[in-house]
């Protein structure tokens, strides 16, 4: 399985990700994830990403070994934006190739669920000129305990 | 020696990235060393007043208060994360 892992302050390139996975016929499915900048009914300005440099690529590199056990994937793809950004950018792709999709769909939702909850980045709006962080919120949480609870459900007892 | 670290909202909050502390014989818990620090350290007291929930990170792994630590170790602590 074929892994990159990476954190820029440059702009995404929103056809890198397939473009690295194309694999000449061993995937038969690819699926790709990619997070934008809202605009919040036009209230913000910009956004603002800082992150725990090391810490950060061992946290993504640890789920993708994870869902690399869980599904039979063929590549991993993330990519996270830090530093500042404007609406509409793209924050972070995930891509995953897969011989079949359901791995490949299931694998990429695992991922974003669990980067969300566990790598050390924080963002903060730019709105009427003032920067506020953004609150974690309850759901995303919940999305990423879900996954592991459906995995301490399949253990053996 | 230990270096807390501070990201985010809390790094503001305490007005600094990072601080090396000697915690005395027996701080040897996420907990105990956060409590002891909060004795210690007025900024930290209110900003750790601030931020109701936080995260750890023991040398770079996601932990629990109840997490040792020991001389050499890198403690962060920081809000929930909101990346993706």
């Amino acid at each position: 399985m074929k892994i990159h892992v990476a954190v820029t302050d440059t702009a995404l390139v929103p056809a890198q990700p397939s473009d690295w996975l194309r694999d000449a016929g061993l995937s038969g499915a690819m699926v790709q994830f990619s997070g934008q900048v809202r605009d919040e009914q036009g209230r913000v300005e910009a956004l603002h990403l800082e992150h725990y440099p090391g810490m950060t690529e061992g946290v993504l590199r640890t789920i993708v070994d994870q869902a690399g056990q869980k599904w039979h994937l063929n590549g991993a793809w993330v990519v996270h934006r830090i530093g500042t950004m404007v609406v509409a950018d793209d924050i972070v792709q995930v891509a995953v190739s897969a011989p079949h999709r359901q791995d490949a769909f299931a694998a990429c939702a695992f991922i974003m669920d669990l980067l969300k909850t566990r790598a050390p980045f924080w963002k903060k709006e730019l709105i009427d000129g003032r920067w506020i962080w953004v609150e974690a919120r309850q759901s995303d949480d919940e999305a990423a305990a879900a996954w592991l609870q459906a995995a301490s459900a399949r253990e053996p007892s | 020696m230990i270096e807390i670290r501070f990201f985010a909202a809390l790094r503001e909050r305490v007005g600094s990235d990072s601080l090396t502390v000697t915690p005395p014989d027996g701080v040897d818990t996420v907990a105990a060393l956060v409590a002891w620090l909060a004795d210690d350290n007025a900024s930290v007291a209110g900003a750790l007043e601030a931020t109701p929930r936080y995260m750890v990170a023991v040398n770079e792994v996601l932990s629990q208060e109840q997490a040792a630590v020991r001389d050499g170790d890198v403690v962060a602590l920081f809000p929930p994360v909101t990346g993706g």
